[in-house]
């Protein structure tokens, strides 16, 4: 045969065999079409000996992808298992490398949490894209034998006044809601943020945590010869194809269609049928090893299988159960159509499995066994098409040190400071009175500080009936035990801005406030998981921010003590040439710390509920505004550094925060971030429509910042707390103990003081509504705070 | 504590607050028993509870596959008898596409999923679902709906009203544009209730709606599961 157009006989199998392709050793192969490189090519040939069939092919060509085989980052994301300590695994009962990390939180109940991305599907088709990233964290869940309990999601949009932004945002947003809610899972946070950098290149991340007893858990491996394959839930279709046309070439027909649908169509009604479904089928004991069908279907469920087993598999591709008969070979082992699982059985176990999946009405096909050749043969009509060392596909796959280098931009970026004696002056700050109270309300309609709760009030977050805390709260808290009440905190972070200014540091600051959230709602942070958003490897600048980035995470998670459990890289996220500052996103590692607390009904909510409690602010302030959301709005600016990272600090306050829920001592606290105090103080008081009194003078004074400052300073290690009279000598001396500084800078109150002469302050008709008042400065009447605060979103998106 | 009423609580492949509504029953002080789609067998229960979710995927139309489930059959004839069976949302759904409720619910108006603390007023408390409520009396329970608009003709609304069928209606902000502000309502016989709320959410303190004792606190739902305990038992 020759690499000219031929057409075959009638008479030859239409598809291309193991046979064949020893036969035609020169065939050429669509290997590029199928985003391989030639020396990736070349690999495949001299690990089979022989050319790949087309089969094997699209199964390497999937497999060795970016997405599945992190090619480019597994050098450096071994740092992650370098620099966790055996002190850091004594919770840890599965670490990375498993479908989703599980960690011991106590009573023989474990919990297992992962987040992972979707984002170019999101950006291609917003709807099905975020859909299907929700069902693909929540399968990976299912798969370690837990029950999902809850997601979150994370959200990056490009400028909120762009012309493409409210397609992906109403795409993105039903699509996770459509999905999650039909799940029923509740939604306890997330983050939404809306950024320049991230037009053309929309983050959707999902997280998902799922429940079970340590007896349960449940590992993706196919061991024991004779143990049957199966594979149950939605019918394999023509959706999720990567983007190519491996059947043109390997049919040689040129009249099929050739274009297969690259994004993933959801079916939440069947992923939700097929939760209960895999639960039973784990509480009968029935399921030896169990993989979800995600990135590369089958090839990978396939592959890892064999690859994690003790022997091998024998597949015949053609019992899977197809939604649509025309697809090839290649296509049925590529197929990412979602909602599908594959098992390992025992022939003994397998009727009662059967039983139950026909309880559910899920359709289930038994495609092969376990086999002790060692090698992945799949067979289609009796014909041999792969026969291949699962290994050499699932993980042998190509490794590469990309060249990396300080970005030529980046001291340029640093030197841009809008912080000190440096500062440019252009950068006018506000001083008076009325530009403060301007500059809060300012901030505070901003879209990344204004209220989500157009976005969150579109998911169900009381489904299950276990969520303690949900946003706008710092962390979502989900009870695990009704009987005990103990529970876990989840949240997530990242700062884009700030990892562009120091990659290293911007990792750390994402772990320092996830964790910092996490404490404040009175949980013990326990595990990490990471979802790290970087541009194209290929380019040296963003290889530099990845390597920063991953290296800075993991000496932070080795100084707070808390695992890295798994996560998920996505590369690629740019549009630019390489080279130039604005060649892709903003680095983005969302970072999620998963807590611990003993009972959630002790969990402290974001805000205060009644009048007369002291507010106190924890942490020191220094003049920190590169970065900030100040510099973001006012100025449209980014340079400089960002905050000074003090993990030390970071764990002496998580330590308080800790104890003071465990003894009632505290009645809110709220984390100080994007916005610095000014958003904090605004967000405690509209959260329940309580007011505060505060001053600034204490703070200004003992950290030597001005008013403006200690308002917008994005310092870290801070949060506010608000503790009742009877409990404030407890607390400070809780402080005082550890060193840590603690100023109490006013109080809580449901009414406001006639103003007198300050700016805002409320006439005689409103002097007895709720507000907040900075002391001899001005007042911001929680009403029109809440106008502001809850008008951006419905205004873009109503 | 009152014992020995047995609530069956229905599953439908996508139902999803099934285990919400098992626990607000236990919480009640009643026995909840898991009764599934495809059995038509009752076990014996006093009452029967239509939770939440999205029954097979609201494919086709909120609860029009759900009404030809085996089980139904057997409700359907149970609250004819005048066993007490109350939906929740898309078990509300699936009692009007049984014709045990008038009306249907569409799309909310507004087109987007809403979840919120949704304050109601109750209207009758001569159902078997209301009786520990006052006329009057406002309560807070979540709510959250993709398809929760109710509709009915207006000659139907008319007799709804008059025969003062309106169980509960929205206040302060109607969340999906159902007519006359209608959260809720009642067979003539006041055993059947159907409701776009979920009261299954607001039973346990640490866990619902903000109530005045603070955050989470609301369990307005509670007495909806004790009305009915209290009149079988009692």
């Amino acid at each position: 045969m020759t690499t000219s157009p031929t057409t075959p006989s009638p008479e030859t199998v239409s598809f291309d065999t193991v046979a064949n392709a020893e036969a035609t050793p020169d065939q050429e192969m669509p290997y590029a079409e199928l985003g391989l490189k030639p020396e990736e090519y070349q690999q495949i040939h001299d690990l089979l000996g022989r050319r790949p069939t087309a089969a094997e092919l699209a199964m390497y060509s999937v497999m060795w992808s970016e997405h599945c085989s992190y090619k480019s980052s597994k050098v450096h994301l071994s740092t992650f298992g370098d620099k966790t300590t055996p002190a850091m695994k004594e919770h840890l009962l599965v670490g990375i490398g498993e479908n989703a990390g599980v960690v011991d939180i106590g009573d023989g109940w474990a919990v297992t949490f992962k987040v992972e991305s979707h984002n170019h599907p999101s950006f291609v088709e917003p709807y099905q894209g975020a859909a299907t990233g929700v069902g693909g964290i929540v399968r990976d869940i299912i798969s370690m034998g837990a029950r999902p309990v809850a997601v979150m999601d994370q959200l990056r949009f490009g400028a909120i006044d762009h012309p493409d932004t409210a397609r992906v945002v109403h795409g993105v947003v039903a699509g996770v809601g459509g999905y999650g809610n039909c799940l029923g899972l509740p939604n306890i946070g997330g983050e939404v943020v809306f950024d320049p950098s991230y037009q053309g290149n929309p983050l959707v991340n999902a997280l998902c945590v799922g429940v079970l007893r340590h007896e349960d858990i449940h590992l993706a491996n196919a061991s024991g010869v004779g143990n049957k394959v199966v594979l149950f839930g939605a019918r394999t279709g023509g959706d999720g194809i990567g983007g190519a046309s491996i059947l043109a070439s390997e049919t040689f027909d040129d009249t099929k269609p050739s274009k297969r649908p690259s994004v993933q169509v959801g079916d939440p009604f069947m992923e939700k049928v097929l939760i209960e479904c895999c639960l039973e089928l784990f509480a009968a004991h029935v399921v030896e090893g169990i993989q979800d069908l995600g990135a590369a279907g089958i090839s990978c469920a396939t592959s890892e299988l064999a690859s994690n087993g003790d022997g091998g598999m024998y597949v015949e591709l053609d019992k899977v159960l197809l939604r649509d008969p025309s697809l090839t070979p290649g296509e049925i082992l590529m197929s990412e159509s979602q909602e599908r699982m594959m098992a390992v059985v025992t022939p003994a176990k397998l009727d009662e499995f059967l039983a139950i999946t026909r309880k559910w009405d899920v359709e289930t096909a038994v495609i092969g066994e376990v086999t002790d050749t060692g090698r992945l043969v799949i067979d289609h009509h009796g014909v041999k098409i792969v026969d291949v060392l699962p290994r050499t596909v699932a993980h042998e796959g190509p490794v590469y040190h990309r060249p990396y280098a300080r970005p030529a931009w980046q001291d340029g970026l640093n030197a841009a400071t809008l912080s000190g004696p440096d500062a440019d002056p252009q950068h006018v700050r506000p001083s008076t009175p009325e530009e403060l109270r301007a500059t809060l309300l300012r901030l505070l309609g901003s879209p990344n500080l204004s209220s989500k709760a157009w976005v969150t009030n579109q998911y169900d977050r009381f489904v299950q009936g276990n969520t303690s805390l949900a946003q706008p709260d710092d962390g979502g808290v989900i009870r695990v035990d009704e009987t005990t009440g103990l529970g876990v905190a989840l949240s997530t972070d990242a700062n884009g801005r700030w990892t562009k200014l120091d990659p290293y540091a911007g990792a750390q600051l994402a772990l320092a406030e996830a964790y910092r959230n996490v404490a404040t709602t009175g949980a013990r942070p326990l595990a990490v998981t990471d979802c790290l958003n970087f541009g194209s490897p290929e380019d040296p600048d963003s290889m530099w921010q990845l390597v920063q980035a991953i290296e800075g995470l993991a000496d932070a998670c080795q100084t707070l003590g808390v695992p890295v459990t798994g996560g998920n890289v996505s590369l690629y996220n740019g549009t630019g040439e390489p080279g130039q500052i604005d060649s892709s996103i903003h680095p983005t590692p969302v970072v999620g710390v998963l807590g611990v607390i003993d009972d959630v009904t002790r969990a402290t909510p974001s805000g205060w509920t009644v009048p007369g409690l002291s507010i106190y602010l924890l942490g020191t302030t220094r003049g920190e505004l590169d970065g900030s959301a100040w510099a973001d709005v006012v100025h449209s600016h980014l340079g400089g550094l960002p905050p000074r990272v003090d993990l030390a600090a970071e764990r002496t306050l998580a330590e308080i925060l800790i104890n003071a829920a465990r003894d009632h001592l505290v009645d809110a606290a709220h984390d100080l971030s994007e916005g610095g105090l000014a958003q904090a103080l605004v967000e405690s008081c509209l959260r329940f429509g309580v007011g505060a009194r505060v001053s600034l003078d204490a703070v200004c004074a003992r950290d030597g910042v001005s008013a403006f400052e200690a308002l917008f300073s994005e310092s870290t290690g801070r949060v506010l707390v608000a503790v009742p009279r009877s409990e404030e000598v407890r607390f400070v001396d809780l402080c005082t103990a550890r060193g840590y500084p603690a100023l109490r800078i006013g109080v809580t109150d449901d009414v406001c003081q006639p103003g007198a002469g300050v700016a805002g302050a409320p006439d005689e008709d409103h002097e007895h509504e709720p507000a907040l008042e900075v002391q001899g400065l001005f007042t911001v009447p929680l009403a029109e705070a809440r106008t502001v605060f809850d008008a951006t979103l419905p205004s873009h998106f109503g | 504590m009152l014992t020995g009423a047995r609530i069956g609580v229905v599953t439908f492949p996508g139902t999803l607050d099934d285990r919400d509504a098992a626990r607000a029953v236990r919480l009640a002080g009643g026995e909840a028993v898991a009764l599934w789609h495809a059995d038509a067998d009752l076990h014996a229960v006093d009452a029967v509870v239509l939770p939440g979710g999205f029954s097979y995927g609201d494919y086709l139309r909120a609860g029009a596959i759900s009404r030809f489930a085996p089980v139904m059959g057997s409700i359907v004839d149970a609250a004819n008898g005048g066993m007490p069976v109350l939906g929740i949302c898309n078990g509300f759904q699936v009692l009007t596409e049984a014709h045990l409720l008038p009306g249907s619910m569409i799309k909310n108006d507004h087109l987007h999923f809403v979840c919120r603390e949704q304050v109601l007023s109750v209207e009758n408390v001569d159902t078997a679902w209301t009786r520990l409520y006052s006329v009057g009396e406002r309560i807070t329970v979540p709510l959250k709906n993709q398809d929760g608009q109710y509709v009915a003709d207006e000659h139907t609304l008319d007799e709804l009203e008059g025969e003062g069928r309106v169980v509960v209606r929205y206040r302060d902000w109607n969340p999906n544009g159902s007519r006359r502000d209608i959260a809720g309502i009642t067979n003539a016989a006041g055993n059947v209730v159907g409701l776009m709320p979920h009261p299954e959410h607001a039973v346990e303190v640490g866990f619902g709606p903000d109530g005045p004792r603070g955050p989470r606190t609301g369990t307005d739902g509670l007495r909806f599961f004790a009305s009915v305990i209290g009149s079988l038992v009692g």
